[in-house]
């Protein structure tokens, strides 16, 4: 069975594995305990004591407090239920203008905002930048993704998830 | 095979075997409501070991019919697949090249059957047959597929297919993605599973009107031996296997090979994936307002490619593009086998790469592709020349969704934000004018665009230059070979272009530009297709940006003649478009668009034509990008000066003696503070953004070609419409007006 271990995986997190040492591990097979190093690696990491249920997003992570499982971002701030679209917590900045998408792409290399707007998310707690969607004017904000996760641990891992 | 005589297996017809086929699966969920699989767990090693033999003996086909082909777009690119079928038309092992079409082959086979070509025109020993039609299984005219059945006495046991790109295909215009094509009329040559050839020849009559019906008669022929010479390799194979292991044996083999792809899928997406409610969309732009010839086609709209994926308790998946756009006098509309093979072709690339790459991934995902929708037009006097319009960016939707579920499952290794466009899809042709080809067309179809900038990962930078999403094996080529067919625009330059990769904690791949010159040529066409108006596909991830979009860039009437003569400088490229080398360095009429697709210009010699290729997009902050990471982006090219200030907020000056750029630290640490505050005081509570962003539908400040894009979308899905309603809290009568 693959295994890779503790200190490898903190290093892929962090982004610095080489080309060789990373290589194998995408091309390799893969090794079924990853979701819990990872979890566990995540954990030590944050720096309050919630349980972390799943890694949602880079910074984000579904965790269970008070009965309840709640997004929560590393520096601690709070977006609410899981179950609830976290964007809707967030502080957002709309570039609509030719200057403000210039800012960021050279003239002519960005959208024409008449026909697609930027938009930031960030985290009111640490104002890290948690997604761009890049969509017409009016869109409605975009639920990334609503997991699973009582399916998933019960039928997937064969076992509870660590709330219940 | 005499008339009515049947070549199903045990006297049933072709017809009853694909009814029997999808009546087993929809009853079981299972393919042939196979239960096991016997033979391999009797005796894996011969079941592995067949498996191999039959995939070894079509990538040797493949390696060898090349050869045959001339287009370097097959020969150097590898733009050709091959594939065997069942009887009923479902993969059972593929090739290595351009995986996109093996799904796309098999439609084409079930159409046959569906439409009795078991009686008329008849399938022999030795026919072949051709197709290119997007209605019956295909992605567009210019990808042409050969089929030939395989017998074993009088029984038929299977299908081999082969695929290559065409350089032309006899369209509107020369080119292989015609951006002026608005109905089917336009596509170029149509041949709809027509029967081509008997004994393994192909008929003079069919060549010779193929010859006439193309722009490139000598790679047309040429591609069509290398298809059936690949077909015949892998009949030659397929019989040799039935003689070695026995008839009973191989029919009972291939299906379970695919019922085995098919459970190893749902084995994958248990491994890494987490069950749920995945969500993206992506966006095209279509600007033909102030490019469209033909009346109907001039309008400007925005495509809506939204995507749902549910991965369901069992790993099977289903994907829906409900609330997808309307298809239109354009060159985008996508048929069902274009969505199809896109949709395989990425499935392959990012969940099952290895073991089993067959048909049985089809039949693991359910797919909805709405009625009425760019996706599923329904309509098959509409132009399909370029699906790759619609379908290549709203797939990215799907790359991030699974991106998404590799990312919580802990496999960061596997999460990509995206992919680029694969363009600037430069086209067109002339006739040469001068030297020893005078007189002949040649045509320009570069498939430079083989090498994109590839998506961020959670853990590294996207490649540069060399990813396609539709052929896995991706090459940029070589500008010699390229030469060689569209040897009336030489290339003056090949550089690498800054500011193509989507920001990020990590960037999108980096990529080319060039700059080429009409000569020796007259009656010369010239267009390009990429996306210009809008952010290509569903953008970056987790924070990132998309990457940089296309535009348009040419010289007429130029000075180049005199440059050449004086041996003076001329444009290389146009790294700071708002300071371009174009309009520094040349006289003559200079061209800017901010969009990219346009109908073709005529050009004269001594103009010059500016492309570039895509970058890919990005993924996390680009705040907690590594500055020393930056530095490196600055030396490499890959950014400038000012956006990784504005940016990145890394401040960097240039060390004139060392000819590298040394970071400022300090200014640095006050840059990205100044960032930092930047966000908080530019950005809104989200309920301020509600209040704003509503105000621009209700207030009527939305585009035309936003507004028609919602306007189909919400008459096209009820459930879209709903959402979208709800979202805004507009009545339920709401409608998006329109001109």
């Amino acid at each position: 069975m693959v295994h890779y271990d503790k200190k490898t995986l903190e290093r892929m997190i962090d982004g610095r594995l080489s080309w060789d040492e990373l290589k194998p591990i995408i091309s390799g097979r893969k090794d079924p305990n990853r979701f819990d190093i990872i979890l566990e690696i995540l954990q030590e990491r944050v720096p309050w004591n919630e349980k972390i249920i799943l890694p949602l997003h880079e910074h984000l992570h579904i965790v269970a407090k008070d009965g309840q499982r709640i997004v929560k971002c590393d520096c601690g701030h709070e977006f609410g239920d899981y179950r609830e679209n976290w964007k809707t917590k967030c502080r957002v900045r709309v570039r609509d203008t030719v200057e403000e998408i210039e800012e960021l792409y050279p003239k002519d290399m960005g959208s024409d905002p008449e026909w697609i707007e930027l938009r930031e998310y960030f985290c009111p707690g640490c104002f890290t930048l948690l997604d761009v969607e890049s969509v017409p004017p009016g869109y409605p904000i975009i639920f990334n993704f609503l997991p699973d996760i009582d399916t998933f641990y019960e039928k997937w891992l064969g076992r509870k998830a660590p709330d219940k | 095979m005499k008339m009515g005589q049947s070549l199903g297996w045990n006297g049933k017809s072709l017809k009853e075997m694909l009814r029997e086929s999808e009546k087993f699966f929809d009853e079981t969920g299972r393919y042939y409501a196979l239960d096991k699989l016997s033979l391999k767990e009797e005796d894996p090693f011969r079941f592995e070991r067949n498996y191999a033999s039959l995939r070894g003996a079509l990538v040797t086909a493949r390696e060898t019919a090349l050869h045959v082909a001339a287009s370097p777009i097959v020969k150097e690119i590898g733009e050709l697949c091959f594939a065997l079928y069942t009887p009923e038309g479902d993969s059972i092992v593929v090739s290595t090249g351009i995986l996109v079409h093996v799904h796309t082959m098999s439609e084409a086979v079930k159409f046959m059957i569906r439409e009795d070509y078991e009686d008329d025109p008849g399938i022999n020993k030795g026919d072949i047959f051709l197709n290119n039609d997007p209605a019956c299984g295909n992605v567009h005219t210019t990808d042409v597929q050969t089929l030939i059945p395989i017998f074993w006495e009088n029984e038929l046991v299977g299908w081999a297919g082969g695929v290559t790109h065409q350089i032309d295909t006899g369209g509107i215009t020369p080119g292989h993605d015609l951006v002026p094509a608005m109905q089917r009329f336009d596509d170029g040559v149509y041949y709809t599973c027509r029967k081509i050839g008997s004994n393994d020849r192909i008929w003079k009559d069919h060549l010779i009107s193929a010859r006439r019906s193309v722009r490139t008669p000598m790679y047309w022929e040429l591609d069509e031996k290398c298809r059936l010479a690949g077909n015949l390799m892998i009949r030659d194979a397929v019989l040799e296997f039935i003689d070695r292991e026995g008839i009973e044996y191989y029919k009972q083999f291939i299906r379970e090979a695919i019922e085995e792809g098919r459970l190893v899928f749902q084995e994958r997406v248990k491994e890494r994936l987490i069950p749920g409610r995945y969500r993206a969309a992506a966006f095209m732009d279509m600007p033909q307002k102030n490019e469209a010839w033909q009346p109907r086609a001039k309008m400007d709209k925005v495509s809506n490619q939204p995507i749902e994926i549910i991965i369901k308790h069992d790993g099977k998946m289903s994907l829906s593009f409900d609330g997808a756009s309307g298809p239109g006098p354009n060159c985008m509309n996508a048929e069902k086998g274009a969505m199809e093979g896109g949709q395989w072709v990425l499935l392959t690339q990012i969940l099952i790469y290895a073991d089993k790459v067959n048909d049985g991934a089809y039949f693991a995902v359910e797919k909805n592709y709405p009625e009425g929708s760019w996706c599923n037009p329904g309509d098959i006097y509409l132009s399909y020349q370029a699906p790759w319009g619609n379908l290549i960016p709203a797939y990215t939707g799907m790359m991030k969704s699974i991106s998404y579920g590799l990312f919580s499952r802990g496999y960061r290794e596997e999460v990509v934000a995206g992919y680029p466009f694969t363009g600037d899809a430069i086209q067109g042709g002339g006739i040469y004018s001068d030297g020893p080809l005078m007189g002949q067309r040649w045509s320009l179809s570069t498939f430079e665009i083989s090498g994109q900038g590839f998506g961020a990962s959670a853990v590294r930078d996207g490649v540069n230059w060399g990813y396609a999403m539709w052929n896995p094996e991706s090459d940029l080529g070589d500008v010699e070979t390229w030469e060689l067919f569209q040897g009336g625009v030489p290339y003056l330059s090949r550089r690498v272009k800054p500011n193509l990769s989507g920001h990020g904690k990590y960037r999108g791949g980096a990529n080319y530009e060039g700059v080429a010159m009409a000569a020796y040529s007259k009656d010369i066409d010239f267009f390009g297709a990429r996306e210009g108006l809008a952010f290509h596909g569903s953008g970056g991830m987790h924070g990132g940006y998309p990457n940089a979009t296309g535009y348009r860039l040419y010289a007429k009437n130029t000075n180049m003649a005199e440059i050449i003569k004086k041996r003076e400088e001329y444009p290389l490229g146009d790294p700071d478009p708002r300071n371009g080398e174009f309009e520094q360095l040349l006289k003559g009429d200079i061209t800017r668009k901010p969009y990219c697709s346009i109908y073709p210009i005529t050009l004269d010699n001594y103009d010059l034509v500016y492309y570039f290729l895509s970058g890919g997009p990005g993924y996390g902050d680009p705040l907690e990008r590594e500055v020393t990471q930056v530095i490196q982006d600055l030396n490499d090219g890959f950014y400038t000066r000012d956006i990784v200030n504005n940016v990145y907020g890394v401040v960097a000056r240039y060390n004139n003696e060392k000819q590298e750029w040394d970071l400022d630290e300090n200014a640095t640490k006050a840059r990205k503070e100044e960032l930092k505050k930047g966000r908080m005081e530019k950005s809104m509570t989200f309920e301020e953004f509600w209040e704003k962003e509503k105000k621009k539908i209700t207030d009527n400040k939305l585009s035309n070609p936003v507004k028609l894009m919602f306007s189909e979308s919400l008459k096209l899905s009820k459930k879209w419409a709903k959402e979208f309603k709800e979202f805004w809290k507009l009545p339920k009568t709401f409608e998006m007006e329109v001109k």
